[in-house]
């Protein structure tokens, strides 16, 4: 599809990510230079280390998995705004649902860009609100009574997500699912890193539903 | 110059960077619906995208907000807040600043004292989660390319293989809620969350397909979500957690 406006989102995408890179390498810059504090080349190295195998990895896994969701604008959008996973990919998933387009259409492009940007802004609203109010609202948020709820946001949130796609794709969605709660329930530990069993969870679907697929069960 | 961890000087680099990716945001916004009004494309479902989208935001950015303020012992606010609110996620940030604390010999208990270990920090939270911002703008054409074969070669095949994706990822978070049900019955608030939100959700579909209630349509996402969070409060008084 040679949509001009697709082509043109590539363009724009491409000048903001590259913009929020620049702007992302001052940061550190201008905290040193205005602080005169330039870090040890290899306190940084060290701490990386202990980041970038598991976060670099993570970064190629969710270009893989997400911008096929996203599409093109939510992309460049929503690696920029970040949250992909608790926040930017159920809204566009929501979003493309209750519109009834498809991702891939151009009108699948659309609804998933104003979501992606939508979301973006009321976030940086709420946090700024947040951070400004914050002497105010710490006890509150911090409050036993709320703990519970924002430490099963995530359950809350892909159990009605899971309902909706689910209920509609039962056949690919009872085998990694199974997987999934066989592995996390015998080997916990493995929870923290969840992010690397994305590919692992569409790699059993996309193989099981070709299988499906090719037998004519789909 | 004496460092603070919350200087008038950190909160102004937080604010123009953000401020940056808020117009960034309004610019892709604006494109679209720009687009959309060209393409004669339904006002009424655009504006109903945006509003449920606002109200579905709500919950998750007070949860990221949490990140901050737990951060924000460590860091200061400036930084917490500039980290959450482009790019990162909690998940990140807080191993990304825990392993650089450690490279410099420090805990994450204490607030930092000095503009070195800061800065340290901060340079391996930016490069932690760079490769992003090089791969899109590399790769994205390309993977995009690869999809538009796949559909042209087979669009059912391409349909179910987008759907196996969505799946893959959906299974794998529903799967990390039975990690704590070894641990006895306060193990499964988690499960027993999901599966309250699993049933309004229903209840939902029920109200919306059978009781004809369309406007409920937009906001059953956050709803579920929403009563699944008030849930977690009334089981966890009940079993204890």
């Amino acid at each position: 599809m040679k949509d001009q406006y697709i082509e043109k989102t590539h363009h724009y995408g491409r000048i903001w990510m590259l913009l929020t890179f620049v702007f992302m390498i001052c940061v550190p810059i201008v905290i040193s230079v205005y602080y005169q504090a330039f870090p040890q080349v290899s306190n940084v190295l060290k701490g990386l280390l202990g980041v970038a195998p598991i976060f670099w990895t993570v970064a190629i896994i969710e270009i893989v998995t997400f911008t096929p969701m996203l599409g093109t604008g939510g992309s460049y959008l929503g690696f920029v705004t970040g949250n992909l996973t608790n926040l930017k990919v159920p809204c566009t998933l929501m979003a493309l649902e209750n519109s009834g387009y498809k991702q891939g259409t151009k009108e699948g492009e659309i609804i998933s860009t104003v979501a992606i940007a939508t979301s973006s802004i009321v976030t940086v609203i709420i946090i700024a609100l947040g951070v400004f109010l914050m002497t105010p609202l710490t006890p509150i948020l911090n409050s036993e009574v709320l703990k519970p709820a924002f430490d099963n946001i995530l359950p809350a949130l892909f159990g009605g997500l899971a309902v909706v796609y689910v209920s509609k794709n039962a056949k690919i969605a009872a085998i990694p699912m199974i997987f999934m709660i066989i592995i996390f329930s015998v080997f916990p530990s493995l929870a923290s890193a969840v992010s690397l069993f994305v590919p692992v969870g569409a790699i059993i679907a996309i193989i099981s539903a070709r299988i499906m697929y090719k037998r004519g069960v789909l | 110059m004496t460092f603070n961890l919350n200087s008038t000087f950190l909160y102004i680099v937080a604010g123009i960077f953000i401020l940056f990716v808020l117009i960034q945001s309004i610019f892709f916004l604006v494109r679209a619906l720009n687009e959309s009004k060209k393409m004669n494309m339904d006002k009424a479902v655009l504006r109903k995208t945006i509003k449920s989208s606002i109200v579905f935001t709500i919950a998750p950015a007070i949860a990221i907000l949490l990140g901050v303020i737990s951060l924000s012992k460590f860091l200061g606010l400036p930084l917490p807040w500039l980290r959450l609110s482009i790019l990162g996620a909690i998940t990140y940030e807080l191993t990304a600043a825990a392993s650089a604390a450690s490279s410099v010999g420090i805990s994450i208990a204490d607030a930092i004292s000095s503009a070195d270990t800061y800065i340290t920090i901060v340079w391996v939270m930016t490069l932690g989660i760079i490769p992003s911002m090089i791969l899109i703008p590399l790769f994205l054409k390309k993977l995009q390319g690869g999809m538009s074969i796949l559909k042209e070669h087979d669009p059912t095949w391409s349909e179910h293989f987008m759907t196996a994706i969505f799946l893959g990822m959906i299974s794998a978070f529903l799967g990390v809620v039975f990690k704590d049900v070894s641990q006895g019955i306060t193990g499964f608030i988690s499960v027993f969350v999901m599966m309250f939100s699993a049933i309004i959700m229903i209840i939902n579909g029920m109200l919306i397909n059978h009781f004809g209630i369309k406007g409920l349509k937009d906001y059953a996402l956050p709803i579920s979500m929403l009563s699944g969070m008030a849930f977690s409060i009334y089981i966890t008084s009940v079993i204890g957690g």
